[in-house]
């Protein structure tokens, strides 16, 4: 059997089964508190896992595997910054938001301020930046089924995108949260141990010596010594000063972005209390740590046995390197066989990465539509609950429609750079709004709305004139150029001028509240009032 | 229930009473310093890989060079802050929280 009829049959498997899922989660969708937040019913494990279903993108998976196994060092780096982030979340953020919100980021902000302009605002950005992300993994999505099942044609990729987008409209619109978090916990199970296997085959391969696989990695790169240390990709010598701030600049979106995302800050409300919410970002902490370690090894491995100029001929971003290790460590082992069989399961996993999350993300967008934009903005908050569930997977639908659209019309593109933008807008206009919320009393609504407004707009404009956009090699308008800002990554001046926006807004309105204060303070730390898990 | 209905001198009442003061003083007398030390850490490791290559470079164990090592330590210290703080929650935090929580829900009920 090929390894292409293995994988598709393997993934046909983990979409039934995630359909069988999502038909009993959805008979037990009824209430808002289902659809948006899974009843508040999972457990700190079950979010702990989900979360790493939610975070560990294709992006992250055979994205950080292939810039280790091209660039070695810098993949590494990379990395890092996504787990790190983790403990803003879990220190200042998790438990707090889950004592005082209910189903999205704006019910933290509509607490103590003006809730239309508030609202307005939190969802323009909450589905900014979840249709940036949910594009870079649709295009991501049309790639890789080249690579993995050999489908090449331009017609057989958008096929592939259709179907991944129709199997994510199906998870969201019938499961809700419920079925959206158990698919979640579905992948990450699978992907963790499809990372583990393979990690434990090249490790057992160099006798357990971390050093002769590091060893065997440079020699086998093609760059030598270079290979072991920072600087083949990100902040290159030969891009000077203008490189290495961009490197910083990277680092500080990542590192203040994750706290910012709108599909990871909805997982909060899926637990019953704030301890389970803390519980479960320890959990997924340990989950993604672990990952990375994991791509660390499948990284290196890669760079090692299959060896840099075969992974490169494949793709040049590295996004094969991993199942091509995959098929390399199988055959060294097992033969001909394993080589297809590993070749096959990674494949799978890599689809199954992708479908779940996008699938968080197109919850998140379509949740803040239904509940900030339509319940509260439109409806000023007359809209009954039955009004508002129906409104949210209508608009699950159309935001999935939109994206196979917009997935099929990006196709070939280098839309990459969609995943650091969508942290850096995170970065920029979330946090400062929600932390700001949760630990200034002065904060109003004109500072909540410039705060969110200013760090969007900042990012994305420095991105549009940037050399991501026109005027490079790898630009998405390669014939302009328009790129007066010298930095790939915006972060770090549109995550200070989010924060001043803030600041600025709030000092230049009179509006105080007090009393609304004392109570989001009292609220967000002992749980008072919190809303509870739902019976069924 | 919920509690928005609640009179709202009930939360300023709470918000003032040395208890719930000494709550958050001890929350952010830990997460404030912490998250600025990890921020620091973490920035302190990117701006050397920028500009502090050789010493990266620096091998200490075969092929295991500074680089390595600088970034597994920065998997060890998020895991080790992560664990401090859950600990420092359940044993500082959770039990002042608990209390006031029940004590403002009989109140209101």
């Amino acid at each position: 059997m090929k390894s292409e009829t293995l994988a598709t049959i393997l993934f046909l498997a983990f979409v039934a089964l995630t359909l069988v899922i999502t038909f009993y989660a959805s008979r037990q969708t009824k209430t808002a508190a289902d659809y948006y937040a899974g009843g508040r019913s999972f457990s700190g494990v079950q979010n702990g896992l989900a979360i790493g279903g939610d975070y560990m993108s294709a992006a992250s998976f055979l994205g950080i595997a292939g810039i280790i196994a091209l660039s070695g060092y810098d993949g590494f780096l990379y990395s890092i910054g996504f787990l790190v982030a983790w403990l803003v979340a879990l220190l200042l953020v998790a438990e707090l938001m889950r004592n005082s919100g209910k189903f999205t980021m704006a019910d933290v902000l509509a607490f103590r301020m003006s809730p239309r302009p508030v609202r307005t605002a939190a969802g323009v950005s909450t589905i900014t930046v979840s249709i940036f992300y949910l594009l870079a993994q649709m295009v991501g999505a049309g790639a890789l089924v080249g690579l993995l099942l050999g489908i090449t044609s331009p017609a057989g990729k958008a096929w592939t995108i259709v179907g991944v987008g129709a199997l994510m409209i199906v998870y969201v619109v019938f499961g809700g949260m419920k079925g959206t978090t158990w698919v979640q916990i579905v992948k990450a199970v699978l992907l963790m141990t499809g990372a583990a296997l393979i990690t434990l085959l090249v490790l057992g391969h160099y006798g357990f010596n971390l050093s002769s696989l590091l060893g065997d990695a440079a020699a086998q790169s093609g760059k030598n010594g270079q290979f072991l240390i920072p600087g083949l990709k990100y902040g290159t010598e030969a891009q000077g000063l203008a490189g290495k701030i961009d490197l910083i600049s990277l680092g500080l979106a990542l590192v203040l972005g994750t706290a910012g995302l709108p599909h990871i800050l909805i997982r909060f409300y899926t637990v019953p209390t704030a301890k389970d919410a803390r519980k479960s970002v320890l959990w997924g902490i340990g989950i993604i740590g672990t990952f990375y370690l994991l791509t660390l090894v499948l990284g290196f491995g890669a760079a090692a046995l299959v060896g840099g100029k075969a992974i490169a001929a494949s793709d040049k971003a590295g996004n094969t390197a991993a199942p091509l290790l995959a098929k390399a460590i199988g055959e060294t082992f097992l033969g001909t066989t394993g080589g297809t069989i590993l070749l096959a399961l990674i494949g799978a996993v890599a689809f199954a990465t992708i479908l779940a999350v996008v699938a968080g993300l197109t919850l998140a967008s379509s949740s803040s539509f239904s509940h900030d934009l339509y319940a509260h903005v439109f409806k000023r908050g007359k809209a009954t609950e039955r009004e508002e569930v129906l409104v949210a997977r209508v608009s699950a639908f159309v935001i999935g429609a939109v994206a196979i659209g917009l997935g099929i019309l990006a196709q070939g593109q280098n839309v990459a750079f969609l995943v650091a933008l969508a942290f850096a807008v995170a970065a920029s206009g979330n946090l400062p709004a929600i932390l700001y919320s949760l630990f200034w009393k002065r904060f109003n609504t004109a500072g909540a709305t410039s705060a969110i407004y200013g760090g969007l707009i900042s990012a994305l404009v420095l991105v549009i004139f940037s050399p991501v956009v026109s005027g490079s090699e790898t630009a998405l308008f390669k014939t302009a150029a328009f790129d007066w800002f010298p930095l790939s990554n915006p972060g770090i001046i549109s995550i200070p001028l989010g924060f001043i926006f803030g600041w600025l807004g709030t000092i230049m309105s009179k509006e105080y509240n007090a009393a609304k204060y004392a109570e989001i303070e009292v609220r967000s730390l002992t749980g008072v009032g919190a809303e509870k898990a739902v019976d069924h | 229930m919920t509690t928005r209905e609640h009179d709202a001198s009930v939360y300023e009442e709470v918000q003032q009473s040395s208890e719930f003061q000494e709550l958050k003083n001890r929350f952010r007398r830990w997460t404030f310093p912490m998250t600025a030390a990890f921020l620091v850490w973490y920035l302190l490791y990117v701006v050397l890989s920028g500009w502090a290559r050789d010493f990266m470079g620096i091998k200490l164990l075969g092929n295991i060079n500074v680089a390595l090592v600088f970034g597994l330590l920065q998997f060890v210290s998020t895991f080790w802050i992560a664990w401090a703080y859950s600990r420092h929650a359940e044993k500082k935090l959770d039990p002042i929280a608990d209390k006031l929580r029940h004590e403002v829900e009989e109140k209101t009920q």
